[in-house]
């Protein structure tokens, strides 16, 4: 007992039981719920026993692949550029000396906006006919642009929100990584002749390796939000134009009823999110004993 | 001029487009939050508001007299409530039950202790949509759904793990051998906890938990399926009141927007830098 108590168990216990009961258990609800035919307004359904047949209906849904397909582009072009523009922002401000905390203050604006309203601003922002855009267009004579409409503009247009709100992670975390690089080795490396671009390549950014792999876990662990802002901004339509993984369930599970299907849906995108996750972790750890070495 | 002094202006230069480019999106919701109607519709734009209007809060706080541009009034003072009590008091319960165990994490070592602490982090990884589901079906059978106890169970859930993550890093920057010097004098790991460890980490707590205030505040995939009525709808999903399928009260959606982004700004900017040294302690110098 002495030894339970001085032990780490007795710390996690509530731990444990939240998340078995909030996470585990809905699970393996959901799990079950994805081989029976369950509908929302027909509840005996819960308890029929159909084996794959959702999975086997999703594996020939042309509209779940294309949303799949869809999710997984728009997470690699969007992660892939808010670490390129936060990366930039954070050599930026780590240039800048006067007002260097200001700046890096206002640069955190965008973390305070909740993913909703995110989708909103942006929803006003690309309106057809009252927004900031097509207005400011209007005055110098360029005919307004169908943002929120067209197949590529309305996907352009909901990765810009995402990238809005996002990038500044990257760029804080990166930021805080930039400074806390030791000087002597670029002094060093400068003295020896190498170049900036030298420096940046064998020093700089081998330090940063584990600050962009934090910032990458710790936005993987919240892709999913861009379900927000897509659910603000078009709902994932029009006719499914920006319908991503996560308006797709959403749509299937709570409109169509259809609550089978959707929970083998949502079983694939937990999956997917997992993935990722998992990928950047392991790069973290990998970085980590790399930098521990020297 | 030098070099580097043209290098320097550019640096500004772009310094000072990078921050019209981030704060123009908010500030132009906040000001459309004062504009009247007929500025926002007009054509050609009007840029500069000619006059400002506080309708718009008038309305959302006191039911305004003629419940603006014909619609039925958004029961924003409810919303408040519920997003208050449901925040205030997963934050509560998850920072007490985050703090012990990023506690746990940080001064035991314990066999596969990396791989726990990545399990608890990737419950965090699973999408809001996906996991509201089986909630939802669970809390229709118990009877909880659209309560501010069913939410509340749920936030809690969800901000367990980042309080673990940050706690974790901001004991491991507390010296171990404060506890181990009260340990060797008779105390045990709780006590140790308690009169040491705990004191020392209280501004980084105190963070963590606007950080799971926010989290909760800011929710709202799984809060929108959730929650159906009055009852229990937040801030975020009552935004969503103002959009009917062909029309969108826009000046009403911006000042409640504004309404659910001060809060958060005033916190975040509370907490900044203890998030960002939270978040990087814990993950770079395991």
């Amino acid at each position: 007992m002495k030894k339970f108590l001085n032990g780490p168990w007795v710390l996690l216990l509530p731990t444990v039981i939240v998340l078995a009961c909030v996470v585990f258990l809905p699970l393996l609800i959901s799990l079950w719920t994805s081989f029976t035919p369950f509908k929302l307004t027909r509840p005996d359904t819960l308890y029929k026993f159909v084996g794959f047949r959702n999975y086997e209906r999703l594996f020939g849904n042309y509209d779940f692949w294309v949303a799949f397909g869809r999710t997984v582009l728009f997470l690699t072009i969007a992660l892939n550029l808010e670490l390129v523009f936060g990366l930039g922002i954070a050599l930026l401000i780590n240039k800048i000396t006067y007002a260097q905390k200001t700046l890096r203050t206002l640069m955190m604006f965008p973390m305070m906006f909740s993913p909703i309203l995110v989708g909103f601003q942006w929803k006003y922002i690309f309106n057809d006919n009252i927004g900031l855009l097509n207005n400011f267009l209007r005055e110098f004579g360029i005919s307004p642009k169908p943002w929120l409409v067209d197949t590529f503009l309305a996907n352009m247009s909901i990765m810009a929100a995402e990238i809005w709100s996002s990038t500044s992670v990257f760029a804080i975390l990166l930021l805080a990584g930039l400074m806390g690089i030791p000087k002597d080795p670029i002094e060093a490396a400068k003295v020896d002749g190498c170049n900036s671009w030298q420096v940046f390549k064998n020093i700089t950014l081998p330090f940063l390796m584990p600050f962009i792999f934090i910032a990458m876990t710790i936005r993987s662990l919240d892709v999913a939000r861009a379900y927000d802002i897509v659910q603000m901004m078009t709902g994932g339509g029009p006719a499914k134009r920006t319908e991503l993984l996560w308006t797709l369930i959403s749509r299937t599970g709570y409109v169509d009823a259809k609550m089978g299907l959707a929970n083998a849906m949502s079983y694939i995108s937990i999956f997917l999110s997992i993935a990722f996750t998992f990928f950047f972790f392991y790069k973290l750890m990998e970085a980590r004993k790399i930098l521990s070495y020297d | 001029m030098t070099k580097k002094q043209i290098n320097n202006i550019l640096i500004w230069i772009s310094a000072i487009l990078l921050i019209v480019l981030i704060m123009t999106p908010g500030l132009w919701v906040v000001i459309t939050a004062f504009r009247p109607q007929v500025d926002i519709m007009a054509k050609p734009a009007v840029w500069i508001p000619r006059n400002l209007s506080f309708n718009q809060f008038e309305t959302m706080l006191f039911g305004g007299s003629e419940g603006s541009m014909g619609r039925s009034k958004v029961p924003v003072l409810s919303y408040l409530r519920n997003s208050l009590i449901i925040s205030l008091v997963s934050t509560f319960i998850a920072v007490l039950i985050g703090t012990l165990g990023g506690y746990a994490f940080a001064r035991h070592n314990f066999k596969g202790k990396n791989t726990y602490f990545f399990l608890v982090m990737l419950t965090r990884a699973i999408p809001g949509i996906s996991l509201s589901l089986p909630i939802f079906i669970l809390f229709s059978k118990i009877g909880i759904i659209d309560t501010h106890l069913g939410i509340i169970i749920v936030f809690v859930a969800l901000n367990v793990p980042f309080t673990i993550w940050l706690t974790d890093g901001f004991f491991r920057q507390i010296p171990r051998a404060m506890s181990e010097v009260a340990m060797t004098d008779g105390c045990t790991r709780l006590q140790a906890f308690w009169h040491i460890e705990l004191p020392l980490s209280k501004s980084g707590i105190a963070s963590a938990g606007i950080f799971a205030f926010l989290i909760s505040w800011n929710e709202f995939a799984i809060v929108s399926n959730l929650a159906r009525s009055t009852d229990s709808k937040t801030l975020t999903v009552g935004l969503m009141d103002f959009t009917s399928q062909f029309t969108i009260n826009w000046p009403g959606m911006c000042a409640l927007a504004v309404f659910i982004i001060i809060p958060a700004l005033i916190l975040t900017f509370m907490v900044q830098k203890h998030l960002v040294s939270g978040l990087t302690f814990g993950g770079v110098k395991g």
